[in-house]
C-alpha cells in the first residue's frame, strides 16, 4: 500500500480512528460533550481530508475498493450527513439520564459502513459494509431502551436485516458460482445464465431492503417510529444514501441495464414504491410513520435516475439525493429538537400552533416540507427539477405520470402537517413544552435551512461540482 | 433592470413589512400600500414610454443555472404591462381592504400578501420558462398560508384544495417544458428554455397536441375551466379579503394570460385541432358558472362561482383565436379583474360589519348602508356587462370574434350574459334591498373604503368608455399571435 492509497483512504481511515478516539476517552472519563465533540471533530476532519484528496485518480486498494470522485462524493455527502447527525444527537441525548457515550462510537462506525459500501469495488466489500452498518444500527435504534417501542423496532430491524443480509450473501454466492469472482464488471454480468439472474434476484432483495423499496418496505414505519429521531434521520438518509449510491455503481459497471427483465422489475418497483410510499402517508397521525413512508415515495422517485441515461441520471441522482439528505435530515432534526424526554414529539398535535410558539423550528420544518414537496426556492426543486429532466429525456413516461401522481398525492400530507404548524395555539397549554433547543441542535438547523435555501436559488455551483464529481466513468 | 425592480419591489416590501408590523401596524400596511402604487407608477411610466414597433418594451436576462440553460430572463410587451398595472392596482385595494380586517399577525399576513403580488408579478413577467414555473409555484404557498391562517371556518379543507389541484397542473406545465425544451435540444443542439428561442419548435403532430394539453392543463386549473374549478368556490369564499381580491382579480388572471402567452406562440399546429373542444368547453363554463352562481346562498361563493362564468368568456376568446375574440379575452381579464376584485373587497366590507356572508342573514342593508349599496350596485352591473363599463367590452368583443368561429357556440355563451343578469340582480336584491335582518345598525363607507371603491369605479369606466387605450397595449401581442397561426396553416406539416 502506497503512500497515496493511504491518502485516498483517509477519509476511511479518520472516520474509524474516530470510533477508536471516543472509545479510549470513554474508558479514560465519561463525559457527554466530550465523546460528542471528538466525533463530531473527527467526522468534521474526514471530511476535510476528502476535499484535499480531490485531485488524485481513480484507484483500486487491493480488489476490494475502489476510491474515485463518484465514491468521493457520495463519501462526502455520507460523512456530512453523518456529522449534522452527530450534532442533531448531541441535543437530544441531553435531555435523556443514561449514559449516552457509546452513542458516539456507534455512529462513526456505522458511517464507515455506509463508507465502504459506497467504494466498494467488489461484492465482499459491500457484504462487509452492509453488515456493519446494521450491526450498529441494531444498537443504535435501540439506544434510549426507554419504552416498548424502541425494542421492537430494534429487533424488527435486526430480524429483516439479518433476513436480507442472508439474501444478499446468497445472491453473493450464487454470482460467485457463475463467474468465479465477486470482483465487479466490466465485463458485465451474462444474465442469460439462471444461476446469474438468480443472484441479481437475490442482491435486490437485500438491496431493497435497505433502501426500504416496495415489496420489502414492510419494516420501515415501526423502525422510524421506535429509533430516536436523529438515528431514524441517519436511516432515511446515509443508510438509504450509501446503499442506493452502490446500486448506481453496481448496475452500470455491470452492465444490468442492458437486460430488459431488469429494466421492467426496476420500473414496477420504482411505480409501486412512489404510489404505495405516498399513499400509505396520507393516513398517518405519526410524523414519523409519515416520514418514513415518504421516504419510501422518494426513494421510488431516484429510481428514475437510475433508469434514466447515465449521463442525465448520475448527476440528477446526486443532486435529488443532495436535496433529500438536508430535508430529511432537517425534518427529524426538528421532530428531535421537539422531543421529550419521555417520548419523542411524533404526534400531529404535537405540531400545531408550533409557528406561533417556536417560530424557528416551525418555519425550518416548513422549509424542510417544501422542499421534499419539491417546490421551488428549495433544493427539492433543483432535484426534483433534474430527476423530471433525466427521465423526460429517456422517455420514461410510465414512471413520471406515477411521480405527478404521487407528488400530488404527497403534497396532501405534507400540507397536513403544514396546516397543523399554523393552526391556532389552543387555549390551553400546549401538548408538550420541551425547553430551549441547545445551541449545536440550532446551529445544525440553521445549517440545514440555509444550505436548502442556497441551493434552491443558486444551484449552480453544486451542480459544477457534481459534474466533476458524481458522474466519472469507472 | 426596471423588470427586476417590478418583482422586488413588493418582494422587499413584505420582508421589511413583517419586522416592521411588531413595532407599527399601520407602518407595515402603509409600506405595502406604497409598494403596490410604486409599481403602479413604474408600469405607468413604462407605458408612457412604450415605443411604437417591435412586441418587447423591455427585457432583461442574467445567468442562473447554466448547466441546464437555465437563465432569469424577464421580458415585458404591452400584454404584461396591462397585467402589471392590475397587479398594481388590486394590490393597492388588498391591502386597502384589510386594513381594519386583518388584527392577528399583521407583518406575517402582509409578508405573504406581498409575496404573493411578486410571484404574480413574476409569472406576468417571466421569459424563461422554467422561470415562469419556478414563479408559478411560487405564488402558491403565501396565498396557501393566506386562505390556511386567516381564512374562514372551513380554511384547511379550503386550502388544501386550492394547493392540490393548482399543483398537479403544475407538475403537467413542467412535464410539458421539459418535454419542449428536449426536443428542441435535438433539433438544434442548444439547451435552452428561453421562450423566444422555443417559439420556432418544429413538433409532429402528435407531440404537439400531448404538449399543448400539458400546459393547457396547468392554465385550464388556475383559470379555471370547467371540470377543474371545483378549488374555486371553496378558495375564494373561504380566503381574506385580501387573498379572494387577489386570487379572484390576479391569479386566475395567471391562467388566462399563459394560454395567451404560450398556447398560440408554441403550437400554433397543434392549436387549431383543440381549439373547438375547448371552445365548447367555455361555453359550457359560462353557462354552468352562471347557474351555479344563481344557486349559491353565500355571497363570496356567488361571486366565485360567477368568476367561472366570467372567465369562461376568458377561454372562449382564447380559443377563437382571431383578432377581436383575443383582444376581447384580454380585455375581459382586465374588467373582471377591477370589477371581481372589488366585489370582493366590498363583501369583505360587509362581512367585517356584519360578521358573515351568508344571503340568508343579510337583507335590508340599503337602509343602513345606501352609499355602500350605491357603489355594489355599480360593480354588480360592470361585471353583468352594462355597456359604457369594463364588463361589456370585453365580452361583447369575445362574442363577435366567436361568432365569426362557430355562430352557434356564440349564441350559447351570449346567454351566459342574461343569466349573469339573473344572478348579480339576486345579489343585490338579497344583500341591500328586502326586508332588514339582524338588529346591528351598521355603518356606512368610511374614507379609507371611498377612497378605494373610487379610485377602482374610475379604472371601471374608464376601460368601459376608452378601451382603446387597452386594445392598443396588447394589440402587437395579439397580431403576433395571429401571425404565427396563420404561418402555420401555411407552413407544411412538420417532420415528426
Amino acid at each position: 500500500m502506497t503512500a497515496l492509497d493511504l491518502q485516498a483512504l483517509l477519509p476511511l481511515v479518520l472516520t474509524t480512528a474516530t470510533a477508536i478516539a471516543v472509545m479510549i476517552a470513554v474508558t479514560i472519563t465519561r463525559r457527554h460533550g466530550l465523546a460528542a465533540w471528538l466525533c463530531a471533530a473527527g467526522l468534521a476532519a474526514a471530511i476535510a481530508s476528502i476535499a484535499s484528496a480531490r485531485e488524485c485518480a481513480p484507484r483500486h486498494i487491493s480488489d476490494l475498493l475502489v476510491i474515485d470522485s463518484f465514491a468521493r462524493f457520495y463519501s462526502g455527502l455520507i460523512l456530512a450527513g453523518s456529522l449534522v447527525v452527530a450534532v442533531l444527537s448531541y441535543g437530544y441525548l441531553k435531555l435523556r439520564t443514561d449514559r449516552h457515550e457509546e452513542y458516539y462510537i456507534l455512529l462513526p462506525l456505522a458511517a464507515v459502513g455506509s463508507l465502504v459500501i459506497v467504494c466498494s469495488a467488489n461484492l465482499l466489500a459491500f457484504l462487509l459494509g452492509l453488515e456493519l452498518l446494521s450491526i450498529c444500527l441494531f444498537a443504535l435504534i435501540a439506544y434510549r431502551r426507554t419504552g416498548r417501542g424502541d425494542l421492537e423496532a430494534a429487533v424488527k430491524y435486526l430480524i429483516l436485516a439479518g433476513a436480507s443480509s442472508a439474501f444478499a450473501v446468497f445472491g453473493a454466492a450464487l454470482i460467485y458460482a457463475d463467474r468465479g469472482s465477486l470482483a465487479f464488471g466490466p465485463p458485465g454480468l451474462a444474465l442469460s445464465s439462471p444461476v446469474a439472474l438468480a443472484g441479481i434476484a437475490a442482491l435486490l432483495v437485500g438491496v431493497g431492503f435497505k433502501l426500504a423499496l416496495v415489496p420489502f418496505h414492510f419494516w420501515t414505519p415501526d423502525v422510524y417510529q421506535g429509533a430516536p429521531a436523529p438515528i431514524a434521520g441517519f436511516i432515511a438518509t446515509v443508510s438509504k444514501g450509501a446503499v442506493f449510491a452502490l446500486a448506481l455503481r453496481y448496475l452500470s459497471t455491470e452492465n444490468l441495464l442492458a437486460d430488459g427483465r431488469i429494466i421492467w422489475l426496476l420500473t414496477a418497483i420504482a411505480a409501486a414504491s412512489m404510489l404505495a410510499g405516498n399513499l400509505l402517508a396520507l393516513r398517518q397521525d405519526n410524523v414519523k410513520r409519515m416520514l418514513a413512508y415518504s421516504s419510501i415515495a422518494h426513494v421510488g422517485y431516484l429510481l428514475i435516475a437510475l433508469l434514466a441515461s447515465a449521463s442525465l441520471g448520475r448527476p440528477a441522482a446526486a443532486i435529488y439525493l443532495t436535496a433529500y439528505f438536508l430535508a430529511s435530515l432537517g425534518a427529524f432534526g426538528v421532530v428531535g429538537a421537539l422531543s421529550q424526554p419521555t417520548r419523542d414529539a411524533d404526534a400531529l398535535a404535537d405540531y400545531r400552533g408550533l409557528a406561533w410558539r417556536r417560530p424557528f423550528l416551525a418555519f425550518t420544518l416548513t422549509a424542510m416540507l417544501l422542499s421534499l414537496a419539491g417546490l421551488p426556492l428549495t433544493a427539492g426543486f433543483v432535484g426534483k427539477l433534474s430527476l423530471v429532466f433525466s427521465g423526460v429525456s429517456s422517455a420514461l413516461w410510465l414512471l413520471l405520470s406515477a411521480l405527478v401522481l404521487g407528488s400530488v398525492i404527497s403534497i396532501f400530507y405534507y400540507l397536513r402537517l403544514l396546516a397543523a404548524l399554523f393552526a391556532t395555539p389552543p387555549a390551553s397549554e400546549p401538548a408538550i413544552s420541551s425547553p430551549n433547543t441547545p445551541w449545536p441542535t440550532t446551529a445544525a438547523l440553521l445549517f440545514l435551512t440555509v444550505a436548502l435555501l442556497a441551493i434552491g436559488l443558486w444551484p449552480a455551483p453544486l451542480l459544477d461540482l457534481i459534474q466533476k464529481m458524481a458522474v466519472a466513468a469507472w | 433592470m426596471t423588470l427586476l425592480y417590478l418583482i422586488l419591489i413588493p418582494l422587499l416590501a413584505g420582508l421589511a413589512a413583517w419586522p416592521a408590523a411588531r413595532v407599527a401596524p399601520r407602518a407595515a400596511r402603509g409600506l405595502c400600500l406604497a409598494a403596490s402604487l410604486a409599481q403602479l407608477v413604474i408600469a405607468a411610466i413604462l407605458w408612457q414610454n412604450t415605443p411604437t414597433t417591435g412586441q418587447w418594451i423591455e427585457t432583461l436576462s442574467l445567468p442562473w443555472i447554466p448547466q441546464l440553460g437555465i437563465t432569469f430572463s424577464l421580458f415585458l410587451d404591452g400584454l404584461s404591462l396591462l397585467l402589471i398595472l392590475l397587479t398594481g392596482l388590486l394590490g393597492a385595494l388588498a391591502v386597502l381592504a384589510s386594513w381594519t380586517a386583518i388584527r392577528e399577525n399583521v407583518g406575517f399576513f402582509h409578508f405573504n400578501l406581498m409575496a404573493t403580488l411578486a410571484g404574480v408579478t413574476g409569472v406576468f413577467l417571466a421569459r424563461d420558462l422554467i422561470l415562469f414555473y419556478v414563479f408559478w409555484e411560487l405564488m402558491l404557498v403565501p396565498l396557501y398560508l393566506l386562505i390556511r391562517i386567516w381564512g374562514g371556518d372551513r380554511r384547511v379543507y379550503a386550502a388544501t384544495k386550492f394547493f392540490l389541484f393548482t399543483q398537479a397542473g403544475g407538475l403537467l406545465l413542467l412535464l410539458g417544458i421539459l418535454a419542449l425544451a428536449i426536443t428542441h435540444q435535438r433539433q438544434t443542439g442548444t439547451l435552452t428554455f428561453d421562450y423566444l428561442q422555443l417559439i420556432g419548435t418544429a413538433l409532429s403532430p402528435s407531440q404537439g397536441v400531448w404538449l399543448l394539453l400539458a400546459f393547457l392543463a396547468a392554465f385550464a386549473v388556475k383559470l379555471p375551466a370547467l371540470g377543474l374549478h371545483p378549488w374555486l368556490p371553496d378558495a375564494h369564499s373561504q380566503a381574506p379579503t385580501a387573498g379572494s381580491v387577489v386570487l379572484a382579480g390576479l391569479v386566475l388572471k395567471a391562467g388566462g394570460y399563459g394560454m395567451l402567452r404560450f398556447l398560440i406562440p408554441l403550437f400554433p399546429q397543434a392549436f387549431p385541432t383543440i381549439a373547438p373542444a375547448a371552445m365548447a368547453l367555455a361555453v359550457a363554463g359560462i353557462l354552468y358558472g352562471a347557474a351555479l352562481a344563481f344557486a349559491q346562498d353565500d355571497l363570496k361563493r356567488l361571486i366565485a362561482s360567477s368568476s367561472i362564468s366570467h372567465m369562461g368568456f376568458v377561454l372562449l376568446g382564447v380559443f377563437a383565436a382571431n383578432e377581436l375574440a383575443l383582444q376581447g379575452a384580454v380585455v375581459v381579464m382586465i374588467a373582471h379583474g377591477l370589477t371581481t376584485g372589488t366585489l370582493f373587497a366590498l363583501a369583505g366590507a360587509i362581512d367585517e360589519r356584519l360578521h358573515t356572508h351568508h344571503l340568508d342573514r343579510l337583507g335590508g342593508l340599503w337602509t343602513d348602508m345606501p352609499r355602500m349599496g350605491g357603489v355594489t350596485l355599480f360593480f354588480v352591473l360592470a361585471g353583468l356587462g352594462l355597456p359604457g363599463l369594463a364588463g361589456f367590452v370585453g365580452e361583447f368583443l369575445v362574442l363577435l370574434g366567436a361568432w365569426q368561429t362557430s355562430p352557434v357556440l356564440a349564441a350559447l355563451a351570449s346567454a351566459g350574459l342574461v343569466l349573469s343578469v339573473v344572478y348579480s340582480l339576486r345579489l343585490m336584491q338579497r344583500v341591500f334591498l328586502g326586508p332588514k335582518v339582524g338588529e346591528e345598525t351598521p355603518r356606512d363607507l368610511s374614507a379609507r373604503e371611498w377612497l378605494m371603491l373610487s379610485v377602482m369605479a374610475a379604472a371601471t369606466i374608464w376601460v368601459g368608455l376608452w378601451p382603446q387605450r387597452v386594445l392598443d397595449a396588447s394589440a402587437p401581442a395579439v397580431q403576433n399571435m395571429q401571425k404565427s397561426l396563420s404561418d402555420a396553416a401555411g407552413a407544411p406539416e412538420a417532420r415528426p
